[in-house]
């Protein structure tokens, strides 16, 4: 098979893996230890594996890893940490939204492009931009709240 | 209610793994897996029943990566039963870790453990596999029939309880009670009802589908880390099936991507753990969407026909319900799930002539398993519906008829009694109901006064308000335990060790809770570890609604208990006897104005003088399993010309006693609703006609997205169960059984119509419109 180098900036560092055609950006990433990026179902279904790429949330599990190449890509990891999580995972925390936590990482890549591009959004915009990433757990009604509590709070666009 | 003031429980403390799960930490199995990991993946039966007469499996052994190829010819035959309950299960032992028969499209042939997993892939399409095809068993009425095949005809199958167990006649399990006169009630009711209800396959859907990884640790002991709701009973059944002994197995449970009843189950470990004892290296496995589909286990779809009579005064006078299991291929939780439909449901009302008579059959189709709502869901779809008919028959608002007929605090009922878990039940009276007032503020808050009958309304569009009420226990008493163990340290800090399994639910989080507040310290104290067998204590695990109830009173135990002795140190170093000290906030206080801190104390203790370790541990069983009460209200909108329904709001109430964490119990009833309307409205397997699910996919198999999310309202309502730690009952399955029968009954308020199956598809409910019209 034709192995190719790929580079791609992730989370701010610049990265290059070698990798095969037909390996999926989802197992790079997970291989490489951004743990955040989930398999749910590894056909374009559930949102687990949402990232960043280009500013757009994608599936990873639908791309291959050679479209990654020259991108820049943003994981949840390069979101927030321990001392200082982005304000939609603190919100997440708060109002109790994170049961098994399996969807979130995936929902947090969602919001954060949806934020960042529109800090403000209508009902109708969130909904639809939040369409993609399943979640079993919650009822979607504490992420839903702690989405307009950042959105509310005129702190979508940080991070 | 009790008035208690709380410092810790029964307030909305944050989630203890919520940030490190929402930073995206490495926290799941899958995120443990080192890089020389071995994949795995099954060869699974493409044939709904049929004998394996050969198997070759040499040329995989030798294809590129391969380590590892297992089969029924090189595996221990150790006949077992894959569900997690209680020992010695009420399930039959009826599977083997690889057999040479097939039951479904999906049970086991061979498995491939290789370096990569398209190198396992590779190898598997190698494996030369001969069936003999038998004929396959697609309905409980075939399974019943005298000349229908065996689907377990070997020696082995048993049960290893004495209940009725006859494979040879497809029967898994008979179950059934009576009490007062049922017939005669029946045949003297002012009006009777006998309605037959078909409730669908479903899937749990955890977004983490089925993984286990295993390897061999320094000392040649096989570790298991798994996403199971039941670390310990998965040893158990871990050893059985390899016939290896306990002692050989650490089972560690980190976090799991969701449950639902559906990891009450040993499916994969088996599997890895053989495979890092013939190999020595790490070995993972994970199911594809597909795979957790067909092979993980479902809702047993349930027939019932339920009976009942109503006198013109709205007595309940008879309530009868025959219920049929498919079990599918295997029989695991037949026997309970549907000793539930009885158990959790027929209580709920009170009647003095009572009937429940049902069987557990086996198919060739995928396996029923335990799924949140465990049987109540689906007899609460047939009993519910039928509330509302005896309701609107008489010219009762359904509402009241229920308010008129609900169970009561201080009453009983002979369900309680005779329905157990494969054996009697436990005698019980309600101690805790509050659903009087859920009745009153769901009502409320749905705008019920607003609710219209069907026939004052026309025209394309036309609304509905529908409602239900709701039951289900709490743990299985004389049966389930839980155990709790709690050491303190230099900085008065605590480390709580408990066998309970947090699948999600918080239930680390509550657990916690209960032990700072009989501690009289705070969350932060608290460091909480759970489900390791090798270094907690023991506990069922979760499931049966049990967790907060039965493990949160051993872990208040066991917080009493170590609180005794911090107040022992402390009235040694502060010379006044012990009853004359308090705590509060960490500290200890004497009479006299001197105080001790929590640091202290320990310090003390472990350094000063008597030296000793402050800990101790409890465990707990419980004589009732007190229900939580729930009453669901919907508001919808039909469209007559397309049977579409639009949800317009969706109330839902919850006793749950005192919630030890109320955003947490806000967030099981969100989830169980959101939950409860996919199942009612969109969720179903299909099958070709050779038994394969055809619809494995979230594509095709649709659950529900933020897109799809109705106004949804939550109110907890609280009592006080005095068997329970602080007061709490259960909050985690109740309210996964409201929505099917809620719609069912606002779809008649909106247009004269009752279905008897589900999901509500537009095209059912059409159909059942013109049915009308006709
Ligand atoms: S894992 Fe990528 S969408 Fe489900
Ligand atoms: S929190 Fe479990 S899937 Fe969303």
């Amino acid at each position: 098979m034709n192995r190719k180098t790929i580079t791609c900036k992730i989370n701010g560092v610049q990265k290059e893996f070698l990798v095969d055609p037909d390996t999926r950006l989802q197992t790079v990433l997970r291989d490489q230890g951004y743990a955040s990026v989930k398999f749910g179902c590894g056909e374009g279904a559930c949102g687990a594996c949402t990232i960043i790429m280009n500013g757009e949330a994608v599936y990873s599990c639908i791309l291959y890893a050679f479209q990654a190449d020259g991108q820049e890509i943003w994981t949840t990891e390069g979101v927030g940490s321990l001392d200082k999580p982005h304000p939609f995972q603190q919100a997440l925390v708060e109002e109790g939204a994170v049961q098994c936590g399996f969807c979130i990482p995936g929902m947090i890549m969602s919001a954060k492009a949806l934020l960042d591009r529109e800090p403000d959004p209508s009902e109708e915009e969130i909904r639809l931009s939040m369409d993609g990433n399943i979640c079993r757990c919650t009822g979607y009604e504490k992420i839903w709240t702690a989405l307009h509590k950042v959105i509310a709070q005129g702190k979508g666009r940080e991070s | 209610m009790k008035k208690e003031t709380f410092s810790v429980v029964n307030h909305s403390v944050l989630k203890i793994d919520g940030l490190q799960l929402a930073l995206g930490r490495k926290s799941y199995v899958a995120d443990l897996k080192p890089s020389d990991a071995l994949y795995v993946k099954m060869l699974w039966s493409p044939h709904a029943h049929a004998e394996i007469t050969s198997i070759d499996i040499r040329k995989a052994e030798t294809m590129p990566g391969v380590r590892c190829v297992l089969c029924h010819t090189n595996t221990p035959r150790n006949i077992h039963c894959t569900a997690g309950q209680g020992f010695p299960e009420p399930s039959p032992y009826d599977t083997f870790m690889f057999d040479k028969k097939v039951r479904y499209v999906g049970d086991r042939v061979a498995a491939v453990a290789a370096e990569t997993p398209e190198q396992a892939e590779e190898a598997l399409k190698t494996i030369e596999v001969t069936y003999n095809l038998l004929e396959p068993v697609f309905t409980v009425d075939r399974a019943l029939e005298p000349d229908a095949p065996i689907i377990h005809d070997e020696p082995e199958a048993h049960i290893p309880i004495p209940v009725p167990y006859e494979p040879e006649h497809n029967i898994v399990a008979k179950v059934g009670m009576e009490a007062g006169e049922f017939d005669q009630a029946l045949a003297q009711a002012d009006y009777s009802f006998d309605y037959t209800y078909e409730t669908p396959y479903a899937q749990h859907c955890p977004i983490e589908t089925y993984i286990s990884m295993a390897h061999i640790d320094a000392r040649g002991r096989v570790v298991v880390e798994t996403s199971t709701q039941v670390p310990f009973h998965a040893r158990r059944i871990i050893a059985r099936t390899l016939g290896i002994p306990v002692r050989q197995i650490r089972v560690i449970k980190p976090r799991i991507g969701g449950g639902f009843g559906s990891k009450q189950e040993m499916l994969l470990e088996d599997v890895v753990a053989l495979m890092a004892l013939r190999t020595g290296r790490h070995v993972i496995w994970q199911l594809t969407r597909a795979e957790n589909f067909r092979t993980g286990r479902t809702r047993h779809p349930i027939r019932l026909r339920i009976r009942t009579g109503v006198q013109k005064d709205g007595t309940l006078s008879a309530l009868g319900m025959d219920a049929i299991n498919n079990t599918g291929a295997y029989g695991g939780h037949g026997l309970t799930v549907v000793s539930c439909c009885g158990s959790k449901v027929l209580p709920l009302y009170r009647c003095d002539n009572i009937h429940f008579d049902a069987r557990v059959v086996y198919t060739n189709l995928p396996v029923g398993g335990a799924y949140r709502g465990f049987g109540a869901t689906q007899a609460f779809f047939a009993v519910e519906t039928q509330i509302d008919e005896m309701a609107e028959a008489i010219g009762m608002d359904p509402l009241v008829f229920r308010q008129k007929n609900h169970i009561r605090t201080g009453d009983g009922s002979p369900v309680f009694q005779a329905l157990g878990e494969g054996k009697e039940g436990t005698p019980m009276t309600i101690g805790s109901c509050a659903l009087d007032q859920c009745i009153l503020q769901g009502a409320a808050a749905i705008g019920w006064e607003r609710r219209t009958p069907h026939t004052e309304k026309t025209g394309r569009y036309r609304t509905g308000i529908g409602m239900c009420c709701l039951m289900q226990g709490s743990s299985v008493p004389e049966i389930d335990m839980g155990a709790a163990a709690i050491k303190m340290n230099d900085d008065g800090s605590f480390n709580l060790t408990i066998g309970a399994t947090d699948l999600g639910t918080g239930s680390d989080t509550v657990l916690g809770q209960i032990a700072a507040e009989a501690l009289r310290t705070t969350i932060d104290q608290m460091i909480v570890y759970s489900s390791d067998t090798d270094l907690t204590p023991f506990d069922v695990g979760a499931y049966a609604s049990s967790t907060t109830y039965l493990s949160g009173e051993a872990v208040r135990k066991a917080a009493v208990k170590v609180l005794n002795q911090i107040l022992g140190v402390a009235a040694e170093m502060l010379e006044v006897p012990a009853e004359s000290l308090e705590a509060r906030e960490s500290t200890v206080f004497s009479a006299d104005g001197r105080q001790a801190t929590y640091s202290e104390i320990c310090l003390y203790a472990l350094y000063q003088k008597n030296q000793f370790q402050i800990m101790d541990s409890a465990s707990h069983i419980t004589h009732k399993s007190p229900p939580p009460f729930a009453a669901h209200f919907v508001e919808l909108e039909l469209d007559t010309f397309t049977g579409c329904i639009k949800l317009l709001q969706y109330v839902a109430t919850v006793d749950c006693g005192t919630a030890i964490n109320p955003k947490l119990a806000e967030g099981q009833t969100e989830g169980g609703v959101m939950n409860g309307l996919s199942y009612a409205l969109t969720e179903q397997y299909l099958f070709d006609s050779r038994g394969k699910m055809t619809n494995a996919s979230f594509h095709n198999y649709h659950i529900w997205s933020m897109r799809d999310k109705p106004i949804l309202k939550t109110i907890l309502v609280p009592s006080y169960e005095e068997t329970g730690p602080f007061g709490a009952k259960s909050v985690s399955e109740i309210c996964i059984n409201g929505p099917a029968p809620a719609i069912n009954n606002a779809l008649y308020n909106a247009a004269g119509i009752r279905l008897r199956e589900f999901p509500f598809t537009p095209e059912r409910v059409w159909n059942e419109l013109q049915k009308k019209q006709a």
